[in-house]
């Protein structure tokens, strides 16, 4: 955020068109060239786009709570593992004997846990007395692991071998899209009732915190998603590459390429998740064009640029943030949603903060907070320079320590080129944020 | 008989890991809740801080052990922890000339601060990788035990048994001469008043001719030298994995937060808060219970939370915090 905000110049006009181009350019060398840089296969490419479109989608929801409202949320991986949960939970089929096993008691103590939590904070709020809050709190909390405890035990038993999970609703996983916005919404909810209105840190301490949470719950809590055991097989929206292979018509067509069936299934099948994306991508861009546009979207620049100038003018700003916080986690909840739907297995071992939360900003910082188009820009770019930096990385070090001598200190240097990465993503940042801090495309 | 086997079983495994814990976390949120104090942000890159001087330390450690040098009973990493402190000090200030000082010039708003710290964060984070590696590491050597199972068994012929680790004892030791020498040093000495003021009021102090550069080199070096010490004896302890730094990064906020930020003796005070309730909450009760009342058999472990949770419960202090005295316990700065 810049603290003067002008016109741009008309020069800058074909800035992002050019951008974006260059960026084109390198996805089709990525896709076409095949030497020590670009690995030549489309395959390759287009994997390496989807990402960086799901990614993108994460910035946009991101750039809503920080480029709109200067909110910054330090939990992003716990966001996106939250909308990671609805494909699991709604597209999944039904698991067999899971339902009859606890289901009616589990939700009964889910039930009790947050009606604990309701009446604490009614009896705060009618009695003022901490001695009858604590009562009600352990009452419930007896309650909860009363309920919660067999029917937990109940569920991994059945059948732990390929279940042991609740299962899902074997609805369509488009639908679980959606419905991972609205789980993330709900934690944010949560989290920002508490956290708003307070010192801006600490926002970022509690995100930082719910994040670690998220995650946690997912690795171990078995009857959810078969934590750390891993939910495979999640229902997926396009094609199989199998099912490709084996109809003939597709065969044919992509012989006339002049691509083999296998190379080809690939590439239809990334193609269609592409253009399923692009979709969501570019709705959920209108949508936060039109409001920044709208009159909401002008109240809330003035928040953030002036809070207590806005909040003379009569406007609520921790009302007003809340409402976009909550909006910037529902748009990361469908990007986690479908990151899941994408890879086809929740993993939750591989929600690293530093690749899903810390990563995610510099894409937003480095495509120019504030500016959707940035947010998308800066995600696209910065993920296929973290994906190729796995290549470019040791084959730098190695031109680099090419003149030196095999010893261990160069076994060592090649070895930890990987972490490099890193370094080089905190060197990204530290530039942006100094040097141009808005971004590659500057909010108008 | 019964209620002292209850008191050995519970100071076994609740009253001195929680202490050591606690003692670990209260250096680590001096450190945040100095830098708070005076630079006026949360650093995220703190837990990373002390990440990479331990990395450092071990670095250190290894070459004194292949030198032959040992400190006796004690840890090597004794040792080596000076010239670590000094090596980390030196990283810090470099992050302040490089990062930090720019935005202090220009005023910017506090969370600009801490999306650098983040930068920084994730650059320290690849120097500890690149230093060390991602892997899991023990450093601890000399004495294991001031008091073994076996040797307290047969004292005191209890069939329960009381260890106390040399580490653990060593993290208190130190801590406590740590904590002794930064209040003395922050109530008794020039430099140690200066910085005070400037915490209190920045314009006042520098009217009263305090340099301000001067307090923030100061201030670094301190919180290197706090971040170090907390990493090291964590390490000691536990065990050094640089992942584990980062995740410590939410204990040591809330106890920050708790003690009220910019409040050192709220640092220490909510450090210990934190490590007893969390190791309190995951601690399996059943045979505190069993021998208190032989006559209850509960039907489990008696555990409120699982380990794996242990961070939920620096959460949700944090929280109960936030909802009802935002500035702390000890009134820290304003909200």
């Amino acid at each position: 955020m810049a603290t003067n905000r002008q016109a741009t110049a008309s020069s800058s006009r074909w800035r992002a068109p050019i951008l974006f181009a260059i960026l084109a350019i390198l996805f089709v060398l990525e896709g076409t060239v095949r030497n020590s840089m670009f690995s030549g296969s489309w395959n390759t490419s287009l994997a390496i786009l989807n990402m960086g479109l799901l990614s993108a989608i994460t910035a946009l929801g991101v750039n809503m709570q920080w480029g709109y409202a200067g909110l910054f949320n330090v939990g992003v991986v716990g966001f996106l593992a939250m909308g990671a949960l609805a494909p699991v939970l709604v597209a999944l089929p039904p698991v067999e004997g899971a339902w009859a096993a606890g289901g009616p008691r589990l939700l009964l103590a889910l039930a009790v846990g947050l009606g604990t939590l309701a009446l604490a904070k009614l009896a705060w709020t009618r009695t003022r007395s901490g001695i009858i809050v604590v009562i009600v709190l352990i009452a419930g909390f007896v309650t909860y692991r009363w309920l919660f405890d067999p029917a937990v035990i109940a569920i991994e038993g059945n059948n732990p071998a390929r279940h042991g999970n609740i299962g899902g609703l074997g609805m369509p996983v488009l639908l679980s899209w959606v419905v991972g916005g609205v789980f993330a919404a709900a934690a944010a909810w949560g989290i920002g009732k508490v956290a708003l209105g307070l010192r801006s840190d600490y926002l970022a301490i509690a995100t930082l915190g719910i994040g670690e949470i998220i995650v946690a719950v997912l690795r171990n809590e078995d009857w959810l998603a078969r934590g750390v055991k891993n939910i495979t097989s999640i229902p997926r929206p396009v094609a199989s590459e199998v099912a490709l292979q084996r109809n003939p018509d597709f065969v044919d067509f992509a012989a006339r390429w002049g691509f083999p069936a296998a190379e080809a299934s690939g590439i239809w099948v990334k193609l269609s998740y592409m253009s399923l994306f692009l979709v969501v991508l570019l709705v959920i861009i209108l949508l936060a064009e039109l409001a920044l546009k709208s009159p909401w979207g002008r109240m809330m620049r003035a928040i953030r640029d002036n809070e207590t100038a806005a909040e003379a003018m009569g406007k609520d700003v921790t009302r007003r943030h809340l409402q976009v916080f909550i909006l910037g986690s529902a748009v990361i909840g469908v990007a986690g949603a479908m990151m899941v739907t994408l890879d086809g297995l929740l993993a939750p071992t591989s929600y690293n903060p530093l690749r899903y939360t810390f990563l995610i900003w510099v894409m937003v910082i480095v495509g120019g907070s504030g500016n959707n188009w940035g947010a998308v820009l800066g995600a696209v770019t910065i993920w296929f320079l973290w994906i190729k930096a796995e290549v470019w990385g040791p084959a730098l070090i190695a031109l680099l320590t090419g003149p030196l001598p095999d010893s261990a200190f160069k076994a060592h240097l090649l070895d930890s080129a990987p972490h490099m990465r890193f370094i080089a993503m905190g060197l990204v940042l530290l530039l942006v944020l100094r040097f141009a801090p808005r971004g590659l495309l500057p909010e108008k | 008989m019964d209620i002292l086997n209850a008191l050995v079983v519970f100071l076994n495994f609740v009253f001195i890991p929680a202490a050591a814990y606690g003692a670990q976390l209260a250096l680590g949120a001096l450190g945040v809740t100095l830098i708070y104090g005076i630079l006026r942000f949360s650093n995220f890159a703190h837990g990373d801080t002390m990440a990479f001087g331990t990395a450092i330390v071990i670095l250190l450690t290894w070459g004194l052990q292949a030198l032959g040098i040992s400190a006796g009973p004690l840890p090597t990493a004794l040792i080596a922890l000076p010239l670590g402190i000094a090596l980390t000090a030196l990283l810090v200030l470099g992050t302040d000339r490089a990062v930090y000082r720019f935005y202090r010039r220009q005023k910017a708003a506090p969370i600009i601060l801490v999306m650098a710290s983040v930068g920084v964060m994730f650059v320290m984070n690849g120097l500890t990788r690149l230093l060390i590696g991602v892997d899991e590491y023990r450093f601890d050597d000399g004495a294991r035990f001031i008091i073994d199972v076996r040797t307290f068994r047969e004292m005191t012929g209890l069939p329960e048994g009381l260890a106390l680790r040399s580490t653990q004892a060593l993290t208190l030791v130190v801590a406590i001469l740590v904590m002794i020498a930064l209040f003395w040093f922050l109530n008794r000495t020039k430099s140690g008043k200066a910085m005070r003021a400037y915490s209190d009021n920045e314009d006042l102090a520098l009217l009263s001719g305090i340099d301000p550069e001067r307090v923030v080199r100061l201030t670094w070096i301190i919180a290197a030298g706090l971040a170090t010490i907390a990493g090291t004896l964590y390490g000691l302890d536990k065990s050094f994995k640089a992942f584990n730094y980062f995740q410590i990064l939410l204990p040591i906020f809330a106890a920050a937060i708790v003690g009220g930020l910019g409040n050192p003796l709220g640092a220490i005070a909510g450090g210990f808060l934190v490590a007893f309730s969390e190791v309190a909450v995951t601690y399996p009760w059943v045979r505190v219970v069993g021998y208190l009342a032989p006559w209850y058999e509960p039907g489990g472990l008696m555990q409120l939370l699982g380990t794996e949770y242990k961070f939920a419960v620096s959460f949700v202090i944090l929280i109960i915090v936030l909802l009802f005295r935002p500035t702390g316990l000890f009134r820290g700065k304003s909200v």
